[in-house]
């Protein structure tokens, strides 16, 4: 067993684990932060992706000793006193998921994209950079919508503040 | 996965001495390989040696027509490096089309190239740029580093530690790539230089290979033109589910014939 510690959602952590933990059934089973899915456990389908030290992985695919002293942030983390991060407001509103299970990594990797991308994004460029993220069911209309929508919003809010 | 020891050492000097006092050790840079091949227990070294911490591995250092980057460079940061795009913007263009987003925040180009996969993307520009691989006993010269199917020049426990691209004149990559996995089926990687020119194929055979037919053609007019009638042999050349030999063959002279054009801009 290795000691682990990092901070999760704004939290520290530490725990005691088998050096082959990944890092997705650290924050599942240990932590039971199940928001986090694992959808193909082969790096391809993002369903698990987070944020580590601020940049978007996948988590199935990052070993959980990798993480120490490490920021990570989950899908649990985004939202604020109770009110939804502005990206996961813009999948509520254009309908950006259907049966849900890939929405976690995909809003974990527009919040990464947009964060990127300050000068906002084309659809194009959102198409391109969902490469890592697979979704079975609404073919990736209604994301790149969402995502495009809230590209817009978190800009405004910038030139606001 | 089965178990294994782990280990983050802070210097060179400690990941070295870790490796020579373990039974079956194994380097990780970024993981984006080695994780997946533990998890289908194609692997099973008794101790996992963590480069990450390391910080001689890191940084992208651009002087005197060339552009060195550590070992330890995520495929993310040479693609968004503002040096290496002014210095050989085709380097930063290959970077970026590694993988997908979120692989390439871990990815690491000494962990690609160590590796050496036989459809990964660096390696066409390691050979196609006469890169030196710098390790922690020696310097390697590209065309000695890949020797065969995850083959290299690399001894048990030498590190790899920076890579020297010489600066190109003008330069192009090309990939023609498995939607699935986003590896090249083939990728072409073209470079003119003050020495000439240098024609380097991934993806296509089990190594890396250059393409000297192309090469010589080239170095007498750099168009797209001067290589469209050149049939490469599918002999030797890789054959799987996603493309044959002969397919693989017609590719590169279909990628070469791009990566020229991308060069001329």
């Amino acid at each position: 067993m290795t000691a682990v510690s990092m901070t999760v959602n704004g939290k520290a952590v530490t725990a005691d684990v088998e050096p082959r933990t990944l890092l997705v059934q650290y924050i599942r089973e240990k932590l039971r932060l199940t928001g986090t899915h694992v959808g193909c456990d082969t790096s391809q389908c993002g369903a698990c992706v987070v944020h580590v030290d601020g940049l978007a992985v996948k988590s199935c695919t990052v070993l959980a000793v990798q993480a120490e002293g490490a920021e990570v942030l989950t899908i649990e983390g985004l939202a604020r006193d109770g009110k939804l991060h502005p990206v996961q407001e813009a999948f509520r509103e254009h309908h950006g998921l259907q049966c849900g299970f890939c929405t976690p990594g995909m809003i974990m990797t527009a919040v990464d994209m947009i964060r990127r991308h300050p000068g906002g994004l084309e659809e194009k460029t959102i198409r391109a950079e969902l490469e890592g993220n697979l979704c079975r069911c609404t073919g990736y209309h209604n994301i790149v919508k969402a995502i495009e929508a809230a590209s817009q919003t978190l800009q405004h809010r910038e030139a606001a503040e | 996965m089965y178990q294994f020891t782990y280990h983050r050492p802070a210097s060179l000097a400690d990941a070295e001495k870790l490796f020579t006092g373990a039974d079956d050790p194994k380097f990780l840079g970024g993981g984006q390989t080695l994780i997946p091949t533990l998890k289908q227990r194609l692997a099973s070294p008794s101790d996992v040696i963590d480069l990450a911490a390391i910080p001689e591995l890191s940084g992208i250092v651009a002087a005197s027509g060339a552009v060195a980057i550590g070992a330890g460079t995520r495929h993310a940061d040479v693609a968004a490096s503002a040096e290496v795009r002014k210095a050989i913007p085709a380097l930063a263009d290959l970077a970026g089309w590694i993988g997908d987003p979120l692989v390439r925040h871990r990815g690491t180009i000494g962990g690609s190239i160590a590796n050496a996969d036989p459809s990964a993307d660096y390696p066409a520009a390691v050979v196609a740029l006469n890169a030196t691989i710098y390790t922690t006993k020696r310097a390697i010269a590209a065309d000695a580093f890949f020797t065969g199917m995850f083959e290299t020049a690399l001894q048990p426990g030498e590190i790899v530690t920076k890579i020297v691209f010489p600066v190109a004149e003008k330069a192009g990559y090309e990939k023609f790539r498995n939607p699935a996995s986003r590896y090249a089926i083939v990728g072409v990687f073209v470079a003119r230089t003050a020495s000439g020119v240098r024609v380097a194929v991934t993806g296509a055979a089990p190594s890396v290979f250059r393409q000297t037919e192309m090469e010589t053609a080239l170095a007498k007019s750099f168009t797209p033109e001067a290589i469209a009638g050149i049939k490469v042999p599918a002999d030797g050349l890789n054959a799987d589910l996603h493309a044959t030999a002969e397919y693989r063959a017609h590719l590169v002279t279909v990628m070469a014939r791009r990566a020229v054009a991308r060069a001329l801009g």
